[in-house]
């Protein structure tokens, strides 16, 4: 039985992303008892499946790292993985919160040595890859997994494959036993850090996401630049495998759009911006970006990254919502036709690749928490004093960046610990 | 009356056109223009006209034949991002283009459009008969034989399924109470033109 041990002085973080890791972190290192509950397997959740990170584009691995560090050195986080949170009940400094652990079957021992993984025949869609590989059933969730520890997917459990990875584990870490939990601890306050998930593309019909393999999603773009994703880090596209060179960004896919998401998704024209460069950095000269776009929104002092972006003879912006994506049977080039709004010139533009800069909307709607919240029309949580002690911090309050996001969660933070000071002082 | 909206043409739209006050919601992003089945035939697809009539350029929009071309198939209005009820502000600019006297013309579908209102407008009910004959013959004695020739399969096709009835031809059917009828219509235009500053 997994054991928590928690009062209304502690404070419950749920979602192990970027925001949920700092507002977790802060909290502790002001000394406060915290519980972090992540529904993954491991923390760090959509950073981690980033490429690079915009404005200095360097690898998500630093900022993780740094976190992970903070993260073991302190004795007063108590971390759940591949639980979540079905119900909280009561109220401001007496918060009872109910957490389903979903069974890994594999405990504390293991020293993600792999040797199970090589067991193991069966093969699984690989969900950090947005399915677009596959990954043995017996896998580290990502290479810089928190924690470093593997997981056994339930679908093999009961088979011989089963049998193989707890016969290769020489350190006893394979248990076939463990069975889904339930736990029930107290917390004086909640913040709410579960992120966002990328809004479904197929729903945005013109496009086509849903039938044609060469339009795919931003997010799925960050694995293909990935050296760790499912092309290795080649720009390569679905239909033939070909070096996608002249790739379209479409900017606005779902979002500003009552028909979808009616909010600017606010992170998408700087993803494509930044995603322009990882086409430079494939194919130099050779390469070629052509970003259709509304406005573009870099905002504040993302000016500069816009403009250098627009310095960059391969990289082309045409002001146009488009209209229609069509993919060519024969050849695999998506055309894009719709009206270039200067100078209203109608265009028929073939690309190798199209790129949706699909919206953020929040992982868990409002409507969908275990408790009574307020939120935007959006689903975002609002900062409302009806809310009490359960604030919302990074994109589950908003759709923001990652520097936004951990101000964001360092605010919740702060708020999260007046209230557990307000319970210590009246305990005593 | 033109004189109160001088040089505020998006005001006069707002008051006079058919869901106008919408014209401002629009934010440029061009997806109706794109997404118009006929928008390459027009001088001024949806988008366009209505970052002219936020530029004044109200000669240039009325006198436009654009508006008249729209075939209202909906496209743009399941599209736009922003909700307008582009089909309908498409209409309400040819309707006031029309009043005001400045839409192009022996422009077909507003010929067509003037006809039917005419047509309809006499009896309270539509002779197609008449209609279509005058459709035909609306670019002379001519051309209307030649249209009435590649059209005659059509016609009698029609008349067997009895669709048209070649007696309507003379006089035709109407509704009981016409003078009531004719009141009404009376009725609706001062309303229409009290609302519309066209008194
Ligand atoms: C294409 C793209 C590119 C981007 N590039 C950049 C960039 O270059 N630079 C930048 O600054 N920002 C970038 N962003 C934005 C960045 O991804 C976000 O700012 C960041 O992910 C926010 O972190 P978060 O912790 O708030 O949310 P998330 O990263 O979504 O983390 C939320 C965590 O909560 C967990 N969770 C969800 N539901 C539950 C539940 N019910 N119970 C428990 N846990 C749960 C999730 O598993 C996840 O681990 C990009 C976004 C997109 C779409
Ligand atoms: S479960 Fe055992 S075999 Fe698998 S990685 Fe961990 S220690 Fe190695
Ligand atoms: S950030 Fe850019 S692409 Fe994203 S919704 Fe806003 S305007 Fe559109
Ligand atoms: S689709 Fe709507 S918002 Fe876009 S240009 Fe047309 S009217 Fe304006
Ligand atoms: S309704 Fe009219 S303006 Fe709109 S797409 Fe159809 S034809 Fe074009």
């Amino acid at each position: 039985m997994t054991d928590v041990i928690a009062t209304n002085q502690t404070i419950l973080v749920v979602g192990g992303g970027i925001s949920g890791m700092t507002a977790a972190l802060e909290a502790a290192e002001c000394g406060k008892n915290v519980v972090l509950v992540e529904k993954n397997a491991a923390l760090g959740g959509r950073v981690s499946q980033l490429y690079r990170y915009f404005p200095k584009l360097c690898h998500p691995v630093c900022g993780l790292e740094i976190n992970q560090r903070r993260l073991k050195q302190n004795p007063r986080i108590r971390v759940l993985t591949m639980a979540e949170v079905t119900e909280i009940t009561g109220g401001e400094g007496d918060y009872t919160a109910t957490v389903k652990l979903a069974p890994r079957y594999v405990n504390e021992n293991c020293t993600a040595c792999g040797e199970c993984g090589k067991a193991v025949d069966a093969e699984v869609p690989d969900a950090f890859n947005y399915n677009l590989s596959k990954v043995k059933a017996a896998y580290l969730p990502h290479k810089m997994a928190y924690p470093q520890r593997y997981v056994i997917d339930p679908s093999i459990i009961g088979t011989a494959d089963a049998d193989k990875a707890k016969a290769a584990c020489k350190y006893g870490a394979v248990d076939l036993d463990m069975k889904e939990e339930s736990v029930q601890f107290k917390a004086g306050a909640v913040i709410w850090a579960t992120g966002w998930k990328p809004y479904d593309a197929a729903k945005i019909q013109p496009y086509g996401y849903d039938r044609f393999s060469n339009v795919i999603t931003s997010v799925e773009f960050e694995r293909l630049a990935d050296i760790h994703g499912p092309t290795k880090g080649k720009i390569l596209r679905p239909s033939d495998g070909k070096e996608a060179r002249n790739i379209a960004f479409i900017q606005c896919a779902g979002s500003r759009d009552e028909n979808h998401l009616r909010h600017c998704s606010r992170i998408c024209c700087m993803a494509s911006l930044k995603q322009t460069n990882y086409v430079r950095e494939a194919y130099g000269d050779e390469g070629k970006s052509t970003i259709y776009y509304i406005d573009i929104r870099a905002i504040d002092r993302f000016e500069d990254f816009y403009q250098k972006v627009q310095k960059d003879k391969t990289v082309t912006f045409i002001k146009s919502k488009v209209a229609k994506a069509v993919q060519d049977e024969k050849t695999g080039d998506v055309v894009l036709h719709g009206v270039n709004t200067e100078g209203y010139h109608r265009y028929a533009t073939p690309h190798d690749l199209v790129v949706l800069a699909v919206g953020m909307e929040p992982s868990v709607m409002a409507a969908n928490l275990p408790a009574e919240i307020v939120s935007d029309s959006s689903g975002f949580i609002e900062a409302d004093p009806s809310n009490h002690a359960f604030f919302g911090a990074g994109c589950a309050s908003n759709p923001l960046d990652v520097n936004r996001a951990v101000q964001s969660a360092t605010a919740s933070a702060l708020r999260a610990i007046q209230v557990v000071n307000r319970v210590a002082r009246v305990e005593g | 009356m033109s004189e109160n909206y001088r040089n505020n043409f998006l005001k006069e739209v707002e008051e006079r056109v058919e869901e106008g006050h919408w014209v401002k919601m629009c934010m440029q992003c061009g997806v109706c223009a794109g997404s118009c089945p006929l928008g390459a035939h027009w001088a001024h697809p949806p988008q366009e006209l209505f970052m002219m009539i936020r530029a004044g350029k109200r000669e240039e929009v009325l006198t436009s034949d654009s508006m008249w071309m729209c075939t209202s198939c909906y496209n743009c209005v399941v599209r736009c991002p922003r909700k307008l009820p582009i089909t309908h502000i498409m209409h309400g600019l040819a309707n006031l283009a029309y009043r005001l006297g400045l839409s192009p013309k022996n422009q077909t579908t507003q010929k067509f459009a003037s006809m039917f209102w005419n047509n309809l407008a006499q009896t309270g009910r539509v002779n197609e008969l008449k209609l279509s004959l005058g459709m035909y013959f609306k670019d002379g004695f001519g051309q209307g034989i030649k249209n009435a020739m590649a059209m005659q399969s059509v016609g009698l096709g029609m008349v067997k399924a009895k669709r048209l009835n070649p007696m309507e031809l003379f006089g035709g059917h109407g509704i009981k109470d016409k003078s009531g009828f004719h009141a009404m219509l009376k009725k609706a235009r001062e309303i229409e033109d009290r609302r519309k500053n066209f008194a």
